[in-house]
């Protein structure tokens, strides 16, 4: 069994009387696409803003390998090794596709202070945006505007921003949302060549993509878990066929 | 940070330093002095150009870091004048200092919030010199001497021009080698979408607190010279029409570029200058502010993109 | 401080606070409902000083009746605004919203000041309310400003009945809370938006009327009623008509009190009281936590 990059334990998080995600508990390991699936409300965007930082945890813990990291802020993890996509594209759309990711990696070697260096001359960030760019095969449109990209090319930019900061744990919300046939297999091949070197959590709709692509799949119903296994066993799930496959196949 | 920098980005404002240093023997004192308020309102815009423009902070309280800065030259010349050496950094750090403990605080809002917060702390620095003992209240404070530094002397309207303008292209050069930086391009990114930045591992309030120092820093040095220039401060130099005001002017050039900010002043005290002198618009001069206020409806809503917008419409000079 | 002393100050610190409730209600309702910050909001305040201290001699005492002709007044004109200018704004980022209610703030400055000039003017309060009633040995109240904290509680206790209790104030409330959806169901958003936006510049314009014969007419009004408001709405936390309440209340004992014991220094304790609210809860009392 590879290593265990990122777990939580008993993750839980209440809004007021609301309980959106309760006592998750998760392993995301090296090598691995791990899905997390679940209907509109089961908790997966929480449970994916718990895991990058964004929202604080109510009880529970998270650790990035053996290190407790619940109390950590978002920009801290990110540091760590924890890189983010998000459902919504978050690229800067009026600088170049390079800029963009250039803009990312220069996070890992921030050198502020250093007023009289120029951002775009930074070696160190401009080599990681290349490597970046180069994984996400968008290398030959590295001097594009980021904004001219089609759907699907914004989409894997949102990738690239992610791979420049050199994670090692990928939390990916929905790449695959608005795609089209073509472009879903380009990301699948994407993510294929990807979890080679990486832990990656996938929260994603597309039923399809999901069994072709996951080495484990997580099905959350009303912020609970109720079935983590490989995916033939999901697929043969009773419980998880009555919750979430059983009400029409999601796409 | 759109595209490359743009080689010869430089050439226009080290031609427009250049015709201001020959200026002086060309005007009448009253047009001098005109020129020297630009100057000193270029780089309150350019202040908070940093503020506004490129990292997307509106804050509605800048001119309280404008007028402290002016006080603080006032409050702490001695009675035969003092040395720049020491009034000019004091009064920049007072702002700063202003700047830090407002940053502080008013960085934890967000979009309204931020604005309101940042409006009140102004209000607040205000109060203390309007109502208060402290500084003369209400009918503000004279500068008896103002400050010399060796040779120079700011008695002299000729050598005021000159370190007015020397404040300026120092300030205009610093700011543009801010935003070629790491420090700049970062801005840039938290302005755009700072939820991203903190993905990728920005400790995002820290750069943001240190733009918002910056900017009370340089509008203290503004603030610094509009007292060493006029001789006396009065409380409205923190209210908040002056910091509409400056907003404005920034507006009015064009949000995101350096150059916008100093059309912006410009077109600002200008305008300001034609709608209450009477020979021009008669009976309307007492009322300029009505035909300000109309004028910038009329103009956020059909320029946007302030001056320079106008200018790219028209084909006038290149984009970024 | 004797007690009735604490008392006296006790109510003028309600009253004042209710006051500004009247105000940052407004503002509240109108961000929190249609998405605007509206700087020009001080300048309702001031129009219905003014507005008071204009038509106040053709009332002689009938103060309420002349209040009520004052409300419709303003609700109108709001209304009218609202058609004229404010929806245009919706859709634009806040710094436009911020410069243009900004240049309103010039243009009502300057059409009150052609249309009744610049200089202070008192309001008389009405003869069935002139005198005060005794408060211990030593001290008295006025009813004046009895009747303004009753006034402004009977206008609270109304409001929370037509944002609770009557269909127009459900709309009211889920076009806080998501306005596409709102608009999806139907419901004509933009007669919503005018009805609230004439509602709150009458709130302030009602505020400045009762105000004018207590702190007199004077052209800063706008300004100073408008910051203090945004620290109320700083400190309740904005969008919420309960937290604009609680802090206004929180606002009215700081300043008065402050007032007593410190003088001249008084005036920054509203802000050190905003600064310790943005240390502990930045998104205010009754914020929604971002």
């Amino acid at each position: 069994m590879s290593a265990v990059l990122l777990s939580s334990h008993e993750l839980t998080r209440r809004f007021g009387g609301l309980t959106a995600v309760s006592r998750v508990s998760l392993e995301f390991r090296l090598g691995e696409v791990h899905a997390v699936i679940g209907t509109n409300g089961a908790g997966k965007s929480t449970l994916i803003n718990m895991l990058s930082g964004e929202i604080a945890a109510s009880s529970g813990s998270i650790r990035l390998g053996s290190e407790d990291i619940t109390a950590w802020s978002q920009p801290r993890r990110a540091r760590a090794g924890i890189g983010r996509s998000y459902q919504r594209t978050t690229i800067f759309p009026e600088f170049s596709v390079h800029e963009n990711c250039r803009l990312a990696a220069q996070a890992a070697t921030p050198r502020a202070w250093a007023l009289w260096e120029p951002a775009a001359g930074c070696k160190a960030s401009n080599a990681a945006a290349d490597a970046a760019l180069e994984a996400a095969g968008l290398a030959a449109d590295a001097r594009r505007v980021a904004g001219s990209l089609s759907h699907g090319g914004k989409r894997q930019l949102e990738i690239a921003m992610c791979l420049a900061t050199g994670p090692r744990v990928l939390l990916l919300d929905e790449p695959l949302a608005g795609m089209g046939a073509e472009e879903t297999d380009r990301m699948l091949g994407l993510l294929d060549g990807l979890k080679r070197d990486h832990a990656i959590l996938l929260v994603e709709h597309d039923m399809d993509a999901v069994f072709r692509i996951a080495d484990r799949i997580t099905v959350m119903v009303n912020g609970e878990v109720i079935a983590s296994d490989v995916p033939e066993a999901i697929r043969s799930n009773h419980d998880v066929q009555v919750a979430y496959l059983g009400h029409g196949e999601g796409h | 940070m759109n595209a490359a920098a743009n080689k010869h980005a430089w050439l226009v404002p080290l031609i427009g330093a250049v015709v201001l240093a020959v200026l002086p023997p060309l005007l009448s004192p009253y047009l001098t002095d005109l020129v020297v308020k630009i100057m000193v309102f270029s780089i309150f815009a350019l202040s908070l150009e940093l503020l506004v423009g490129t990292t997307g902070l509106v804050s509605l309280g800048h001119a309280a870091f404008f007028g402290l800065g002016a006080y603080t030259l006032v409050l702490a010349s001695p009675a035969d004048g003092g040395s720049m050496a020491w009034l000019a950094p004091l009064s920049v750090g007072a702002a700063a200092l202003y700047a830090l403990f407002v940053g502080a605080l008013s960085l934890r809002t967000r979009g309204v919030y931020f604005i309101m917060v940042t409006l009140a702390f102004a209000q607040m620095a205000y109060f203390v010199f309007h109502d208060t003992k402290l500084a003369g209240g209400s009918d503000g404070l004279y500068l008896y001497v103002r400050p010399r530094l060796g040779p120079i002397d700011l008695e002299q309207k000729l050598h005021l021009y000159y370190v007015v303008l020397a404040a300026l292209v120092f300030t205009y050069a610093l700011l543009a080698v801010v935003l070629r930086s790491r420090f700049g391009a970062a801005l840039a990114g938290i302005r755009v979408n700072e939820q991203r930045m903190r993905a990728a591992g920005f400790a995002t309030y820290g750069y943001k607190l240190a733009a918002f120092v910056l900017a009370g820093a340089l509008a203290g040095l503004a603030g610094f010279l509009v007292a060493a220039k006029d001789g006396v401060v009065n409380p409205e130099l923190l209210s908040w029409h002056e910091s509409g005001a400056v907003l404005l002017m920034i507006i009015l050039g064009g949000l995101g570029h350096l150059r916008g900010a100093v059309i912006g002043a410009a077109s600002f005290v200008l305008l300001k200058e034609l709608l209450s002198t009477e020979s021009l618009v008669g009976p309307l001069a007492s009322h300029w502010q009505l035909t300000l206020g109309i004028t910038i409806i009329a103009f956020v809503a059909l320029l946007p993109k302030g001056l320079i917008g106008l200018g790219e419409r028209l084909g006038l000079g290149r984009k970024g | 401080m004797d007690l009735a002393t604490f008392l006296v100050q006790c109510l003028n610190s309600v009253q004042y606070g209710l006051l500004l409730f009247l105000v940052a209600s407004g503002l509240t309702l109108i961000f929190g409902i249609m998405g605007i910050i509206n700087l020009a909001h001080g300048s309702f305040y001031m129009i219905g000083a003014y507005l008071a201290f204009s038509i106040a001699p053709f009332f002689g005492d009938r103060f309420l009746l002349m209040l009520l002709a004052g409300v419709l007044l303003t609700a109108a004109f709001g209304y009218l605004l609202e058609w004229a200018f404010y929806s245009y704004l919706y859709q634009r980022e806040h710094l436009q919203q911020v410069l243009m209610t900004y240049a309103l703030i010039l243009v009502f400055e300057e059409l009150r000041s052609l249309l009744v000039g610049n200089d202070v003017h008192g309001v008389k309060v009405p003869s069935w309310l002139e005198g005060s009633f005794a408060l211990g040995d030593l001290m008295s109240y006025p009813w004046y400003r009895v009747f303004a904290s009753v006034a402004c509680i009977v206008v609270a206790l109304g409001m929370y009945w037509v944002v609770n209790r009557t269909r127009l104030g459900m709309m009211i409330r889920a076009g806080a809370s998501n306005r596409d959806m709102v608009r999806g169901l139907g419901i004509d958003i933009q007669r919503l938006y005018r009805i609230v936006f004439a509602a709150g510049v009458a709130l302030a314009a009602l505020a400045g009327m009762i105000a004018a014969p207590l702190s007199s007419v004077y052209p800063g009004m706008g300004g100073s009623v408008l910051i203090i408001c945004f620290v109320v709405c700083v400190i309740g936390g904005i969008g919420s008509i309960t937290g604009a309440l609680i802090a206004s209340l929180l606002v009215g004992f700081v300043d008065t009190f402050g007032k007593v014991f410190f003088a001249e220094f008084s005036g920054i304790g509203v802000y050190l009281l905003m600064a310790v609210i943005l240390i502990w809860r930045p998104e205010g009392l009754l914020g929604k936590r971002a």
